[in-house]
């Protein structure tokens, strides 16, 4: 039983946390809240130095050759000062080619980070059956998949994903498309024709998203098994998970600091009840969270059949906690938090877009009972 | 990181096996066909398993090898528990014997005290029972009024009530926590002691809970005669104690919490069963924001076991994970009673005695409030809640309550 950080993976987490602290963060997103987008740091450099684009491809083909709970750790570090970064589109994308025979020579430059990814986010069935799908633009019925047809030696894509994490700026697109019925992975150049990659921003500028429109695109066609497939979406809920527990730790430590030094009525507001309380909820709710994220990463290797049902329990319960510490932040500064003068809108922000994207926290919550179910059919 | 044995844990886990596969057939059944059903039969049968537990080395895994125990780790012990869960045979039954009173008194009790007791506690020849709680002392457990008064041969005398105590119908012996100095802090003026539960004065009164069992006692002392030798850890030293004993209720209850059955399988299977209710929405999202909860917890464990492993002493987590399974398990009754009815509330419904459980759980080992005031104090480090009673000799404090001591 060992269900602990290595050493090597204690020094990637403070690595992470020391090379983000050279950037105010959170002092260019609050500038970006006037719409100064152009304060937001340039991270991608300070990645590609650490080496995080390759986290998750193998050294024989240019990476670190590291598993989805180092890439959580990172994605952690990340959330704490919520950090824009490229990694959420990016790693589930190195992923698939990873597992693809037939992508390993596009590697080299995505490990290296000369070259960027990002994931088409496509959702596989679940237990009511159903079939691969996407998020909507707008409303809360699913959109399709993207289609493809055979086209001299690869494939044509077509189809429209919306709210990609991490698309613009991307030079290539990875994901699932439906061929003659079954799903297959797929790697869109994104100059290429037929590719539109439309910026979108949407309450937290951090957050770099966009619709991608795929009309006829030329598309290689990836042999990774259809596992892999499905496994990119569920890393991306476990690295989207991570992420907000970052956040969390975050908003918790500064509330938990207020609560000591600010008194009313002659007593530091950490000493009542109601305010120690719900700083505690928060807690509950991240220890909860922390623990799923072992399990999330421990399962993608040790146990792939579970990484489903580990890596959406994780996304369900670390979307609640955002939510649920953001929120505390902002009653236990009183009016202040509410304000742009203080970091908690900030966090506010990142939770509420955060539980609406890769399909959002509420549809990992419903995937966990589906899992379990079939789990139970099964037994 | 994994969740595989060590070479010597799966040695160890292979020798407890082959054990139980071996002795299996005198274990009691106590579930199913063939089930004894006449009380006193069971618990002769269930007090002769754990002799044989302890005969065989799976009773008392942590307890030191002078006083009969393995001499070894709290994950041996865990691995003995999976075992015996895994092979369907019912534990030991004294477990707070054993896994509380018992290590109290290795750490604290005379020498005379280890040889006579600690033997007979082990293999379920003698019963013991916590004697800790009052009426008006459970969470704030250092208000305890039941008195122990000093007379001139050295003996004591002991009046009051106790409560929530399992075990106390048929246990020989009990660990009491008693009021010996008025005239102090309440934190000082406590003493343990052992009670024989067959001492005249000692009255015995089941407590029935929503479910209509009774699982736990009442025990009332009037004028109870304990000799000198009865004091645990010395006198004045109860609080002290108390804390040891408090101790291993947490570590028992840590490496416990998956075999309580509340855990996400089990509930969806019973949501599984239903071709409606597996399918319909609202359904489904309960059941996915319970489950995530306690699949978190069963991970906790796993963190904790990590811990121990290391030599380390389980974080805030063990706590947290009480109160995530309790809500969560209350949660998943009023699910399953919302897809199965009223039947689900049928004496004989699994989901019947869980549901009537859990509201005292809740309390169970300190209120979900206190909880979560010593974690918002001890891990988050947040100012404690002002106290009044800090310093104050108790019979002060008592009249200040408006009582008498």
């Amino acid at each position: 039983m060992n269900l602990a950080l290595s050493d090597e993976q204690v020094f990637l987490r403070e690595a992470a946390r020391g090379a983000l602290s050279r950037f105010k963060t959170l002092e260019a997103a609050r500038e970006a809240l006037d719409g100064d987008t152009a304060a937001l740091p340039d991270l991608w450099p300070t990645a590609c130095e650490a080496g995080w684009p390759g986290l998750l491809i193998d050294e024989d083909k240019g990476g670190a050759g590291l598993d989805a709970f180092d890439a959580m750790l990172v994605l952690g570090e990340c959330g704490r000062v919520l950090a824009g970064i490229g990694l959420l589109g990016h790693l589930p994308a190195t992923a698939i080619l990873n597992d693809s025979p037939s992508g390993a020579d596009s590697l080299a430059d995505l490990a290296t980070g000369e070259r960027r990814a990002a994931y088409l986010p496509v959702s596989p069935p679940d237990d009511l059956g159903g079939g691969w799908s996407a998020d909507p633009a707008s409303g809360a019925a699913r959109a399709a998949a993207p289609t493809a047809a055979s086209a001299d030696g690869g494939a044509r894509v077509s189809g429209e994903l919306a709210f990609v994490p991490d698309a613009p700026g991307a030079d290539v697109l990875v994901g699932v498309a439906i061929l003659d019925g079954q799903p297959v992975g797929v790697a869109i150049d994104a100059s290429a024709a037929g590719v539109t990659v439309t910026p979108v921003e949407r309450y937290d500028s951090t957050r770099s998203l966009g619709h991608v429109s795929l009309k006829e695109a030329p598309a290689s066609v990836l042999d990774a098994p259809e596992e892999a497939l499905a496994g990119a979406w569920y890393l991306a809920q476990a690295l989207i998970a991570a992420e907000s527990l970052g956040s969390v730790e975050v908003a918790l430590d500064v509330s938990v600091a207020y609560a000591k030094e600010r008194h009313t009525f002659g007593r530091a507001i950490g000493s009542y009840q109601a305010v120690k309380h719900s700083l505690t909820e928060v807690l509950r709710q991240l220890e909860n969270g922390r623990s799923l994220l072992y399990y999330a990463g421990w399962a993608r290797q040790g146990s792939p059949a579970e990484f489903p049902l580990a890596a959406s329990a994780a996304r369900s319960v670390a979307g609640n906690a955002l939510d649920q510490a953001a929120r505390t932040m902002i009653s236990v500064h009183g009016g202040i938090g509410a304000t742009w003068e203080h970091d908690a809108p900030l966090y506010f922000r990142r939770a509420q877009l955060s539980r609406r994207l890769l399909g959002g926290t509420s549809q990992a919550t419903d995937r966990v009972s589906g899992e379990l179910i079939l789990q139970a059919d099964a037994a | 990181m994994d969740l595989d044995d060590t070479p010597e844990q799966s040695a160890y886990r292979a020798q407890v096996r082959t054990w139980l596969e071996q002795n299996k057939p005198s274990a009691p059944i106590l579930q199913g066909p063939g089930a004894l059903e006449d009380e006193a039969e069971i618990l002769a049968a269930r007090r002769a398993w754990q002799g044989k537990l302890a005969e065989g080395g799976l009773a008392g895994v942590t307890w030191p090898k002078e006083f009969g125990g393995q001499g070894l780790g709290p994950i041996e012990q865990v691995i003995c528990n999976q075992e015996i869960a895994a092979a369907k045979v019912p534990g030991i039954l004294d477990a707070i014997g054993v896994g509380m009173l018992g290590p109290t008194i290795i750490a604290h009790g005379s020498d005379e005290q280890k040889t006579r007791y600690l033997g007979p506690m082990l293999h379920g020849d003698e019963v013991w029972c916590q004697l800790f709680s009052e009426p008006a002392a459970g969470s704030d457990l250092a208000a305890v009024q039941t008195r122990a008064r000093l007379q001139d041969d050295g003996s004591w005398r002991l009046t009051g009530q106790k409560v929530w105590t399992t075990n106390a119908q048929f246990a020989s012996y009990g660990l009491l926590l008693a009021r010996t100095d008025l005239d102090v802090p309440k934190h000082k003026g406590m003493t343990m002691f052992v009670v024989p539960m067959d001492a005249a004065g000692v009255t015995v009164r089941g407590l029935r809970q929503i479910s209509g069992e009774a699982e736990f006692n009442e025990v009332f002392f009037d004028d109870v005669e304990l000799d000198a030798g009865a004091v645990v850890g010395g006198v004045g030293n109860g609080w002290g104690t108390a804390l040891t004993t408090l101790m291993f209720e947490r570590v028992t209850i840590g490496l416990g919490s998956e075999g309580m059955g509340y855990n996400s399988t089990r509930f969806a299977g019973a949501i599984a069963a239903d071709e409606h209710a597996r399918r319909d929405p609202e359904v489904r999202h309960r059941l996915g924001e319970i489950a995530s909860e306690l699949l978190a917890v069963r991970f906790t464990g796993y963190r904790t076991l990590t811990a121990l492993q290391k030599g380390q002493i389980p974080g805030p987590e063990a706590g947290l994970a009480k109160v995530t399974i309790v809500s969560g398990a209350i949660k998943a009754g009023d699910l399953i009673a919302d897809v199965v009815g009223p039947d689900a509330l049928t004496p004989d419904s699994e989901w019947s005695y869980m549901i009537s459980f859990l509201p005292g759980l809740k309390s169970a080992g300190g209120t979900e409030e206190i909880l979560r005031n010593t974690i918002g104090e001890r891990v988050l480090g947040l100012p404690p809640e002002p106290r009044l009673d800090k310093g104050i000799p108790f019979s002060e404090l008592r009249s200040k309550e408006g009582a008498t001591a």
